[in-house]
């Protein structure tokens, strides 16, 4: 297959863009931290001890590698391309976000920061980073919006037990966004001692290629092990976007292989049409939020607007900004699922594979499912499923009317 | 930077209160809070009061630099109905009975980015809008703004924080106009943790390396603060103590309310005693 090189090269470049996208749009007092957060990274990527550790806690805290399943009755029950699903579920913590966290606090660590922060949504985050902070001993503080810690009550449990302090946001409209607003105030003013663990691929330069190349290891192993089950590359991969940690981790490593199809899918909420979905590549603008110009979701004035849906992880006006660049340079295809398209592909999966997705993975198995119908049984889709739906049980069940 | 060739509204108030050796009382409220019209009373009451800068919020709805009051400020200037529109119409009305004290608008970029730079610059310039602080734009990222500003007579201003390097420092320098805001603290607007002596140090290396006026603010409440920060600065910027009289008070009320709490603000300033700026 030829590799051929995208447009501008390698990126992002020196300053953080990807083309237009990207940069570091914060106040002056983060400048110095973000500069020597770039500085500390590159030294690790150029430390094979850094490396060793970072593979040896990936395979034996992780759990990695994460299996490629070829998932036959929902093949069958679909009809048409084959879909594999690459098991990030099964990876401790239950999720692919777990693979940035380790590597980030490692380098904290390095840094000799002593206190770690973070943001979540969904709180699979925020459980990653209280994770990995439990194991290295070091104090962590999580934020969270109040809405989501109401939503998402059994995580906040799970981040307390872990040890972290878990602060419930007031502010805005009380969801990721202002989580992600509450943790760069922290950081402004804890600026010496404290590291920002960000948890998707966007944020000022360097977190959307850090967190990257953190989650490549998704990628990388997909098709290590494409090659050995089928002697070639998949013809299509799919993952959700949110901020787009899960689909860039997977996508990257194939962005060269022009052959293989990239769909990265986006919540449709109650509908794009409705205004209540969280949709920035397919309805957005390009616009500057939390450190970075990307798309976005804002009204005529710029004041950023509310995201919906039905999955807490994917409720983000913004999105990573090497996503907007694979759009404008049309290397990835945007596409999106709503509301009830996810619930039945939650459904779907859980009955014919015996797997219950997280609601943020149902979306790009919704997609993944429209998708294969189109294609030929000897061509092949590969689904990340970037996170296990044990967390979404009480949703589903408040939906449905059940009481647990 | 060129000199500008028409010396504008920042440069001839610094200027005389150079000759005065005052130092400035700039003071910050938010636009549209409570509301647009009591906004214009409140900026009149700011100039009685003897403020000799006006900078005046423009909200956004993710205001990651700012504390409570002001994001809680922001937040009801937008369910008031407050845009970018709405600001530079505050300030064509304020310019109507006040030709002279220079306003600088403090906001983040992508307000100003959604109305476009160009369009933006040239409508703050004709409202009479003198300088423009984007809290969120560091120069790096400033090649699309900062020009448009420039063309449309208008003064960048930067922040500058304790974390900044000397280097960063003279290079920042190089590019504003107007004055430089030197953050006195690491922390949002409004936090209290003051300390004067390593605001000292960092404005001797500052002084160092720029003719521009400082100005020091965030984490200036009160008048003893201001009036030992007058003693090291050129300027001293009171917002989030402003702001939080304007989150208490009854809309009538609050114009007389404010200007005593500016008059207090200037009285122990300039009772302060004062180094010669002399040779500067």
């Amino acid at each position: 297959m030829p590799k051929v090189e995208l447009p501008g090269g390698a990126l992002p470049d020196a300053r953080g863009h990807f083309g237009p996208y990207g940069g570091r749009f914060v106040p002056e007092t983060l400048m110095a931290a973000l500069e020597m957060l770039a500085q500390a990274y590159h030294e690790v990527g150029q430390d094979p001890d850094f490396r060793r550790r970072l593979d040896l806690d990936l395979a034996h805290y992780v759990g990695r590698p994460s299996p490629l399943y070829l998932a036959e009755r929902l093949t069958r029950e679909v009809g048409g391309a084959r879909i594999y699903l690459k098991r990030e579920d099964l990876n401790h913590t239950g999720a692919h976000k777990i693979n940035n966290t380790v590597g980030q606090i490692l380098l904290a660590q390095r840094m000799g920061k002593h206190r770690i922060i973070a943001e979540t949504g969904a709180g699979q985050h925020g459980v990653a980073t209280a994770t990995v902070a439990a194991r290295l001993g070091l104090a962590c503080v999580v934020y969270m919006g109040a809405e989501d810690v109401k939503r998402q009550a059994p995580n906040v449990y799970r981040m307390k037990l872990l040890g972290a302090e878990v602060r419930p946001v007031e502010s805005g409209s009380r969801t990721l966004k202002d989580a992600m607003n509450e943790a760069m105030r922290d950081w402004v003013t804890h600026v010496d001692d404290t590291f920002y663990v960000i948890g998707s691929v966007a944020g000022p330069h360097p977190y959307p290629m850090m967190v990257r190349d953190f989650q490549c290891i998704i990628g990388r192993e997909t098709r290590e092990q494409m090659l050995a089950l089928e002697g070639r590359l998949p013809d299509a991969l799919v993952a959700c976007v949110g901020g787009g940690s899960n689909a860039m981790g997977l996508f990257h490593p194939f962005l060269a292989d022009t052959a293989v199809a990239l769909y990265g899918v986006e919540a449709a909420g109650h509908g794009l049409d409705s205004g209540q979905h969280s949709a920035p590549l397919s309805v957005g603008r390009p616009g500057v939020l939390h450190g970075s110009r990307t798309y976005l979701l804002d009204d005529a004035d710029g004041q950023i607007q509310e995201a919906h849906s039905i999955s807490a992880g994917l409720d983000y006006p913004g999105v990573g900004p090497e996503h907007s660049w694979l759009k404008d340079c049309g290397r990835a295809n945007y596409v999106h699922a709503d509301d009830e398209e996810a619930l039945a592909a939650f459904h779907r999966l859980t009955r014919t594979e015996g797997i219950i997705p997280a609601l943020e993975s149902a979306h790009a198995l919704a997609y993944a499912e429209r998708l294969a119908a189109r294609m030929s049984p000897e061509q092949i889709i590969v689904v990340n499923l970037s996170g296990r739906g044990d967390k979404d049980i009480p949703t589903i069940a408040a939906r449905e009317g059940i009481v647990l | 930077m060129s000199i500008p060739l028409v010396e504008s509204r920042i440069d001839r108030r610094f200027a005389a209160l150079r000759a005065q050796n005052r130092a400035a009382l700039v003071t910050y409220l938010m636009a549209g809070d409570p509301d647009a019209g009591t906004t214009v009373a409140l900026m009149h009451a700011l100039v009685a009061g003897g403020a000799d800068v006006i900078e005046l919020g423009v909200p956004f709805s993710d205001p990651v630099a700012d504390g409570e009051a002001i994001q809680l400020a922001a937040g009801r200037a937008l369910r008031a109905g407050m845009t970018v529109h709405g600001v530079l119409d505050l300030v064509r009305r304020f310019r109507t009975d006040d030709a002279e004290t220079p306003v600088v608008l403090m906001g983040y970029l992508n307000p100003i980015e959604r109305m476009g730079y160009g369009a933006f610059a040239q409508a703050a310039t004709t409202a009479g809008v003198d300088g423009v602080l984007t809290v969120d734009l560091p120069p790096e990222e400033g090649e699309g703004l900062l020009p448009a500003l420039r063309e449309a007579g208008l003064a960048p201003i930067f922040l500058v924080a304790p974390t900044t390097t000397d280097q960063r420092m003279a290079w920042i320098c190089d590019q504003a106009q107007g004055f430089v805001y030197y953050v006195s603290l690491k922390g949002v607007t409004g936090a209290a943790s003051l300390d004067l002596a390593a605001v000292g140090d960092r404005l001797a290396v500052l002084r160092r390396l720029t003719r521009l006026p400082v100005g020091v603010g965030f984490g200036i409440s009160g008048p003893a603060q201001a009036a030992a920060v007058a003693a090291v600065a050129d300027a001293v910027v009171v917002g989030s103590a402003l702001v939080q009289t304007i989150a208490g008070g009854m809309p009538e009320q609050l114009p007389g309310t404010l200007e005593t709490q500016v008059r207090a603000l200037r009285n122990a300033m300039d009772a302060a005693p004062r180094p010669s700026r002399e040779g500067n």
